[in-house]
């Protein structure tokens, strides 16, 4: 008994002498890896990098920060919007050293990105779409693109070239965000055509390609020739458009290798200007503004090069209104504005401009507006 | 462009959705029925989808071939129901963890392997079709039929006959229906259940590559929704009767389908719940048709579920 403790003792002592050693050779490279000259910077995605869509808009922009000097870029790509993303975050934060983060997808933000940011002081949060207020942690930024600007610029194309007037959009979520596209897009048309509609279906999530495909083609049947969307991949809408001959206008980046004879130009993201620069001032020690918006006028947004199908009067109309927009002169949201049910929902004289002070009105939006064919729930 | 059809635009989206999007629970179903029938449970079709869709797809574009890409997809889920059925042999292995322990290796591996197939776009499937007789452009749409869903159709009353009128059918359920029994006959159990697993990841596999290779019509990681493990509950619903499998995947593809047509005439409220439809009418056939007092009608009695 008593020579079996002392062996098991003896053979602890070893081991854990054994471990320790093994612990510090293991661990010292690492923790000088980690702690290095290199600014370590992590994207966490909601589905894959190369989807066509939203991800792939942010994973471009991560490669652009990838290029520049004494930068580390880590990415993760299918992490849901759940538990599983705060554990992303803070291992990429505690075992990579990552000083700033861009967990892109809209639910990563409330509670996930809210419950991590008052943990780490040091390390910046910034979240694509997420409404930032003065009572959140100030680690935490969120920055957007007032993407309905491209989406206007889709419907004025559309508006010219839809010969029944008859648009679709298939959409994910009724949120604020995606109104704002269904409502512009609309607007865009009417503008050239009074009597243009929108059809608008929602899937109920960001990626359904079976449903996705089935409001394609339903639509399609109801006489729609012209859809867009608001999905984060949107490589099945715009295929399913081409197979029945149907036009598409394109989302989150070009679709145009997909659709060579039914894409029109498409709403396109330009994260890859703004994430370097962000980056940039975050190394320098910078603080980034909490608050971040912009448009055409501020080159967060692009727009896709023209298909074959435009002709030159949309072209024409098109490109004098994305001028104005990228002035700062034009307003989409003016009034007096109806809803689809025939209420005022933007006084005369009243607008919500793409600026910082309509931001919280216009990241409220619950109304389709008038030419919309389609509710909101509840 | 086409004129609108108005309301018709349901009972006709109902219809097109039920051929297009029911051949995948068709397949995993039907294989899924083999499977039971000699008296094992393979959870991990939901895997043998996923990998079926993503190499359909990837030999799809290497080859240039689709109906390759879909020869392929079988071979794979042959493969993983080989894996199901060889470790469920060996002694006290529950096939239910092991189902879906395959199935997210399945899964994991498919993403895994299945990345740089994420934008290339593979060359698909052909439709026949079968709507040259009108003039109705959405009539004409509805009606272009992928000649897998034929198979299908094919395959379900072959199998009712062949479980019924034939020799192999015959071993198949009596070793699904009682081990002793089949040992007493001199059939030999554990092939049996070894090829009858390998037959249901066959038919899987071809499933999933329905998915890539015609509709929605490209891999990517959320292609499936789960239809593989919807599909393995279709089986128990359809009282492991392929012709029931047939008639309830047909329902669950229509019932897909219903939710967007519907918003598409203007049925705007509640589209969650449309959506919810297949599940809510699979827990109601569910619970009005279960009795304390014996097992389900058609199960087969080595199951480990009914046992």
């Amino acid at each position: 008994m008593g020579s079996d403790f002392t062996l098991n003792r003896r053979r602890l002592l070893q081991g854990a002498a054994a471990g320790a050693t093994v612990a510090a050779l293991a661990g010292l490279p690492t923790a000088r890896r980690a702690y290095a000259a290199d600014f370590t910077v992590g994207f966490i995605y909601v589905g894959p990098h190369d989807d066509f869509g939203y991800n792939q808009a942010h994973a471009q922009g991560a490669a652009a920060v990838k290029k520049m000097a004494g930068v580390k870029v880590l990415e993760e790509e299918n992490v849901p919007e759940d538990v599983a993303v705060e554990k992303s975050m803070e291992s990429m934060i505690q075992q990579d050293g990552a000083k700033l983060l861009f967990p892109t997808s809209f639910g990563y933000f409330d509670p996930h990105i809210l419950k991590i940011a008052p943990k780490y002081a040091d390390v910046r949060f910034e979240h694509a779409a997420g409404l930032w207020t003065d009572k959140l942690p100030k680690n935490i930024g969120s920055y957007f693109g007032y993407i309905f600007e491209a989406q206007f610029i889709n419907g004025i194309v559309a508006g010219h070239t839809s010969k029944s007037g008859k648009l679709g959009f298939v959409a994910a979520k009724p949120i604020p965000q995606v109104l704002q596209n269904i409502n512009a897009f609309t607007l865009g048309a009417k503008l050239v055509n009074p009597k243009a509609t929108t059809q608008v279906i929602f899937t109920g999530d960001w990626s359904m390609p079976v449903k996705e495909a089935e409001a394609c083609n339903s639509m399609i049947d109801q006489g729609v020739d012209t859809v867009t969307m608001h999905v984060d991949s949107p490589k099945v809408v715009t295929q399913t458009a081409e197979k029945r001959g149907a036009m598409t206008c394109g989302y989150h980046c070009s679709q145009a290798a997909l659709a060579p004879a039914g894409y029109l130009t498409g709403a396109e993201w330009n994260w890859t200007d703004l994430y370097p620069k962000f980056v940039t001032m975050a190394m320098k020690g910078e603080m980034i503004p909490n608050f971040y918006r912009g448009g055409f006028k501020e080159g967060l947004i692009k727009q896709s090069p023209y298909g074959a199908k435009v002709g030159d009067a949309a072209k024409k109309q098109a490109d004098e209104v994305k001028a104005a927009l990228s002035a700062g002169t034009y307003l989409i949201f003016k009034g007096p504005l109806k809803d689809n049910k025939g209420k005022e929902v933007i006084a005369a004289g009243a607008s919500l401009s793409q600026s910082n002070e309509s931001d919280v009105q216009l990241e409220s939006m619950h109304f389709l507006v008038e030419g919309v064919l389609g509710d909101l729930p509840g | 462009m086409s004129e609108a059809i108005g309301w018709w635009g349901v009972p006709l989206a109902v219809f097109g959705g039920a051929v297009r999007v029911s051949t995948p629970f068709l397949f995993v179903s039907l294989g899924e029925c083999i499977t039971e029938r000699s008296g094992r449970i393979n959870l991990g079709l939901e895997g043998t989808l996923v990998m079926g869709a993503m190499s359909g797809y990837a030999v799809s574009y290497t080859t240039g071939s689709p109906w390759l890409g879909v020869i392929a997809a079988g071979a794979v889920g042959v493969l993983m129901g080989l894996a199901h059925g060889l470790i469920c042999s060996l002694d006290r292995v529950n096939d239910i963890a092991v189902g879906i322990a395959l199935m997210l290796f399945g899964i994991g591996l498919a993403f895994y392997l299945g990345k740089p197939f994420i934008q290339p776009a593979a060359p698909q499937l052909p439709s026949i079709d079968f709507g040259w007789w009108s003039d109705i452009p959405q009539v004409r749409a509805a009606l272009k039929i992928n000649a897998l869903f034929l198979v299908g159709v094919a395959l379900a009353p072959f199998l009712l006959w062949t479980f019924k009128n034939t020799r192999w059918g015959l071993i198949l359920r009596t070793v699904g229906e009682n081990a002793e029994a089949a040992r007493a006959l001199g059939y030999a159990i554990i092939p049996t259940r070894v090829i009858a697993t390998c037959v249901g990841g066959f038919l899987g596999g071809i499933g999933g590559s329905f998915l890539s290779l015609y509709y929605p019509g490209s891999w990517n990681e959320r292609l499936s929704s789960g239809q593989g493990i919807t599909a393995v509950a279709l089986v128990i619903f359809a009282r492991w009767n392929p012709m029931l499998c047939f008639y309830a995947s047909l329902l669950f593809g229509g019932a897909g389908a219903l939710g967007p047509s519907l918003q598409s005439v203007g049925v705007t409220q509640g589209y969650y719940l449309f959506n919810a439809a297949p599940y809510v009418l699979t827990l109601l056939i569910m619970i009005l048709t279960c009795s304390p007092k014996r097992t389900l009608i058609g199960a087969p009695g080595e199951l480990s579920i009914t046992r």
